[in-house]
């Protein structure tokens, strides 16, 4: 339907396609986040920038891990685990929406032949104490993309606040490539031959053995076990740094992002439980608050330890603003995001 | 003088909120306006699409008029010393602006004092604008709204651009760190962007055409013709009318245009509630059925583009929906694999409410609520058939865990009746009795408002009301009791949904006994520690009884006299209430009945009196302190009349009952007329109280004629 213009655009192109762009954009380019996360919101590239004064731009794929969404690969349009492609941009620019429509033009779509609408959509996550106002946006009657202004996040009110993009990858290459089934999706062509990988080829593995292990095989009486364990670590790494009170070297250093993995962890833990049918609707409620409890612990602790960098940061401004009095707050706030941006990584990585 | 024009440009709103937010900004401008004296006889409207509010307002004066005032200052005594201005007076003159001599006097009661008259220059149109506007765009109430500049400044999405002019020039005012300018945004994909407004007026509904943008009214028109158009292609067919999914679409536009889809013919094996919730809430899309309302395999799609040239977009459409369509396909079939009667366990583990426990404890109340009132309905008579409430209550809730309910919860209740069809429920269970208890679960949550229609049968009828009661009946125990625009439960919805249901069923039985024997069902229960209500009959019955008089007055359209009158001589059998109603409207235009009421009320005023002034009333009627023939006549006929009112009565001849009383007039006229009841004599005048207050007691069990409004005196 579309290779009369062109030919669509594979998965892999799809994903570097809207990658360059962003990354064009002034955005920098994460990696997925080695943990299991429910939605790319979750990782801490999201969770956590958001949260405090400092501006960034980050765009990064996240492979999204839903247990109960599984359909044993059976489903044509359902999966245990679907790529999106999250976008954040604080604060967001003015042209938000302009921005993303030209990001639609650039993965191939000609505004001018279909029919784009902004549809009431707001997002809240109760595990994470978090919500935004926004849209779903609909292509031709299809929902590609969640577009949110976050407002709170980690029960920390925003200032500023933060735009994100969600592109639901496996829908849009659907679209794209105009095929009926996730797995008919073509994943890569090899550049010889020709031949197509597809989707299936890459996941369907994946798909069918997880919703076996997630609906059927999870060991219930362990997960829970996980589930504590990882629960217990996480408060007693927040209970030492509330401790530490006004020691700012061992702030600084102080690992709330390890605290924010079992935090992590703990969500999965309780979405394979609860696709494991192990919670009842009653209990749910109550594990999801215990969830929360943790995340909103390290939201605040987080920006408890950022404004250690922040004092720095403002000293630094105040400096140059002496210099240079007229002063662009965007522009000039890039360098303190690529710094902090930078020390996230090598946080990460230590 | 010139007209004025504002456009807030706004990120997409939700469609749910233009309305209303619209009709609030344009009566903000129009209050302004007048508070401001800038009042105008030329006509203020408003256009709206997604992306912004306008008003435009003709012929705003130029600037506020000047106004006059007259001050006064000091008392001369004071201000002036031996004919000589002093200092106050000095003062006074110059927060005046005038020179002392031009200050003039006035007398008051408390002495002389100066006085000024000052005139207050009316300021520019564009300075007040300026000044007031934004307040008034930024307090523009939203159900749900943002912030995304700083905290504080809210607004439903992030404000893009303002248009304020009058006539060709700006009006320089400031939102949100927006400036106002005469550059408004056009459609999204088919203008060039911005487009310039000329200026305000007709030139800027021409501006806004030529960008693309049409007004609430030309959308709306342009796509019911769409819609027309295009259903053309089918013969026969009709596009489904649905007002509230036509607001929608037009609040979703700013120039529509309409496509045909199509879907393949087997999903019409789904059922129609399916696909049509599915088309409607999901996807927005138009139904479109035969001459017999029977559903076709096409759809009407509304976009926000002027044309589908190649066909994508129909295209696109078409694999959503048969997405859409193939899950619900398979969750119907998932959802066979359990049976209903399966599923009732699995209502252990679905919370009806925190403090009431499960769903399965409730299915459990109301089936011994349901059980109670279909005795009391077989007693009056009514045909209950048997083994049907019974069923439909156990299986009513156990849809909540199924697939489709989970994807659909709009259709909950509904998707239950379907399963129940095709299921066998119970082992030899006659084909119409399963039809019946489906028919019952399916409309359970009927009447979902005050025009929806009540449960079709008798016993869906009593599985509505006792899944409801016993709804209110739990919240108002724990003291969850709506109050004023609070009420997260809808509970009066649920309340009105009774009502609405026994009188359309006409159900012969008190509310006080629903709600105490709902109240029952929660005895020894896990919930009942958690009540905290220590007087629960009191404040359900006050909320049932002002549900009642809604309907007799809202929905029945009884005038509130004579509720108030029908009300006061019992609310809670409601069936019974509505005939005396019914009575009394019929009677209350005669001459007999109008005075009869004026009587009444004279007596309640008199009786009333009595008690004030503590004046005994005497225990029975003394027939031989009846001195006057007007009293006598009286005190003979109303026995006898009463006599014979009860016999109507409990016939429920009400209007002969009225008909009866009315006959007593010309008797109680002739009392008042002959008769003094307050004579200084104690026993006669206890004695005559006594009549009064008999007449009284026997003539109001119908109604309580004193709140009759009447035009004459009393």
């Amino acid at each position: 339907m579309h290779s009369s213009v062109s030919k669509p655009l594979t998965f892999q192109e799809l994903i570097l396609r809207l990658q360059s762009f962003w990354a064009e954009r002034g955005c920098v380019l994460q990696q997925p986040y080695d943990v299991e996360l429910g939605a790319g919101t979750m990782a801490p590239e999201t969770f956590l920038r958001v949260l405090g004064p400092q501006p960034c731009k980050v765009a990064y794929v996240q492979p999204s891990r839903r247990p109960a969404d599984g359909r044993y690969g059976e489903n044509p349009n359902r999966l245990f685990k679907h790529m999106q492609l999250q976008v954040i941009l604080k604060p967001p620019p003015e042209n938000v929406q302009e921005l993303y429509l030209e990001s639609l033009t650039a993965i191939g779509i000609d505004l001018r032949q279909h029919d784009i609408k902004f549809e009431e959509d707001n997002w809240e996550s109760p595990t994470l104490g978090a919500w935004g106002i926004g849209w779903q946006v609909m292509l031709d009657g299809l929902e590609i993309t969640q577009f949110t202004y976050f407002q709170q996040c980690g029960g920390v009110d925003l200032n500023p606040i933060s735009a994100e993009l969600t592109y639901g990858l496996e829908r849009i290459a659907a679209f794209l490539q105009d095929v009926n089934s996730i797995y008919e999706i073509v994943w890569a062509l090899e550049p010889h031959s020709g031949d197509a990988v597809k989707y299936g080829d890459v996941r369907l593995a994946d798909e069918v053995q997880f919703s076996v292990y997630n609906f059927e095989k999870a060991d219930v009486e362990k997960t829970w076990k996980h589930f504590e364990l990882c629960e217990s670590e996480c408060k007693s790494l927040l209970e030492a740094y509330a401790v530490l009170e006004n020691s700012n070297a061992g702030k600084k250093r102080f690992p709330l992002l390890a605290a924010y993995d079992l935090c992590l962890k703990c969500s999965h833990l309780f979405n394979i439980l609860d696709a494991r049918g192990a919670i009842s609707v009653t209990e749910r409620v109550g594990v999801i608050a215990r969830v929360r409890v943790l995340a909103v612990g390290i939201a605040k602790a987080w920006v408890d330890q950022q404004k250690l960098d922040q004092q720095k940061v403002d000293q630094q401004k105040v400096d140059q603003q002496k210099q240079e009095p007229s002063a662009n707050g965007l522009s000039k706030s890039e360098p303190a995001s690529e710094s902090a941006q930078s020390e996230l990584s090598k946080a990460l990585s230590s | 003088m010139p007209d004025l024009l504002l456009e807030i440009g706004c990120e997409e709103i939700p469609a749910r909120m233009i309305s209303n937010a619209q009709a609030e900004l344009q009566q903000r401008v129009t209050d302004l306006l007048k508070r401001e004296r800038l009042g105008t006889a030329g006509k203020i409207t408003a256009l709206d699409t997604p992306r912004r509010l306008a008003i435009l307002a003709e012929s705003v004066p130029a600037a506020q008029p000047d106004l006059i005032e007259q001050i006064t200052g000091p008392a001369v005594s004071v201000a002036f010393k031996d004919g000589q201005p002093g200092p106050p007076a000095h003062a006074f003159a110059k927060k005046a602006g005038i020179s002392v001599d031009q200050l003039a006097r006035v007398t008051t009661a408390k002495g002389e004092y100066l006085s000024a008259r000052i005139t207050r220059q009316g300021r520019p149109v564009s300075e007040v604008l300026a000044e007031l506007l934004p307040r008034e765009i930024a307090t523009l109430y939203w159900p749900k709204s943002m912030y995304w500049r700083r905290p504080g400044e809210r607004f439903v999405r992030p404000v893009r651009w303002i248009v304020a002019m009058l006539d060709g020039e700006i009006v320089p005012l400031d939102v949100f760190g927006v400036r106002a300018g005469n550059e408004s945004r056009g459609h999204r994909i088919l203008s060039n962007g911005t487009v310039k407004i000329p200026r305000a007026g007709a030139a800027y509904m021409d501006a806004l055409k030529s960008a693309y943008v049409l007004g609430r009214d030309a959308r709306q028109q342009h796509i019911r013709k769409a819609l027309d158009a295009a259903t053309r292609a089918i013969p026969g067919a009709r596009w489904r009318e649905d007002k509230s999914l036509l607001e929608t679409v037009v609040n979703l536009t700013e120039f529509p245009s309409v496509i045909l889809g199509n879907f393949d013919r087997e999903f019409l094996d789904l059922p129609e509630e399916v696909l049509v919730t599915v088309m409607r809430d999901h996807q927005k899309y138009f139904a479109i059925e035969d001459g017999k309302s029977k559903l076709l395999p096409h759809f009407l799609a509304v976009l926000n583009t002027d044309a589908d040239r190649d066909g994508l977009i129909r295209h696109g459409n078409e694999r959503v929906l048969r997405a859409r369509f193939n899950d619900a396909g398979f969750f119907w079939q998932t959802d066979q694999k359990i049976s209903l009667l399966d599923r009732l366990e699995l209502l252990k583990n679905v919370t009806f409410q925190k403090d009431l426990g499960s769903y399965h404890q409730k299915t459990l109340r109301v089936q011994r609520l349901c059980g109670w009132l279909s005795q009391i309905l077989r007693l009056s008579g009514r045909e209950v058939r048997p083994g049907v409430v019974h069923k439909a209550v156990c299986l009513a809730k156990t849809d909540l865990t199924t697939e489709l309910v989970k994807e659909f919860t709009d259709l909950q209740g509904i998707v239950g009746g379907l399963y129940a069809r095709v299921q066998p429920l119970d082992p030899g269970l006659p084909k119409v009795t399963r039809l019946l208890i489906a028919d019952a679960i399916y409309d359970q949550y009927k009447p979902e408002s005050v025009e929806d229609s009540v449960p079709r049968s008798v016993e869906g009828a009593v599985l509505s009301i006792g899944d409801k009661a016993d709804t209110i009946a739990g919240m108002f125990a724990l003291g969850l009791i709506p109050s004023g625009s609070k009420d997260p439960f809808a509970l009066r919805r649920q309340a009105n949904g009774i009502v609405k249901i026994i009188a359309e069923h006409k159900l012969a039985f008190r509310l006080t006994e629903l709600m105490q024997d709902a109240r029952c069902g929660y005895q020894g229960s896990e919930a009942e520690q958690k009540f905290k209500n220590p007087d629960y009959v009191g404040s359900v019955n006050a909320f049932l009884r002002e549900r009642v008089e809604f309907y007799l007055r809202d929905v029945r359209g009884f005038s509130y006299d004579v509720v108030n009158a029908v009300l006061a001589a019992g609310w809670d059998d409601l069936v019974d209430a509505i005939a005396r109603a019914e009575a009394v409207a019929a009677m209350r235009s005669s001459t007999d009945f109008e005075s009869i009421s004026v009587a009444f009320k004279r007596i309640k005023n008199i009786l009333q009196q009595a008690a004030e002034n503590k004046r005994a009333v005497a225990d029975a009627i003394q027939p031989n302190l009846l001195s006057e023939p007007a009293e006598r006549e009286l005190a003979e006929q109303v026995p006898e009349a009463a006599k014979q009112v009860e016999a109507l009565r409990s016939q429920k001849d009400y209007r002969q009952a009225l008909a009866a009383i009315s006959s007593l007039r010309p008797r109680v006229d002739k009392f008042f007329d002959k008769v003094m009841v307050m004579v200084d004599d104690d026993a006669v005048r206890a004695n005559r109280l006594a009549l009064l207050q008999n007449l009284l007691r026997e003539f109001s069990t119908i109604a309580d004629f004193s709140e009759i409004v009447t035009e004459g005196k009393v």
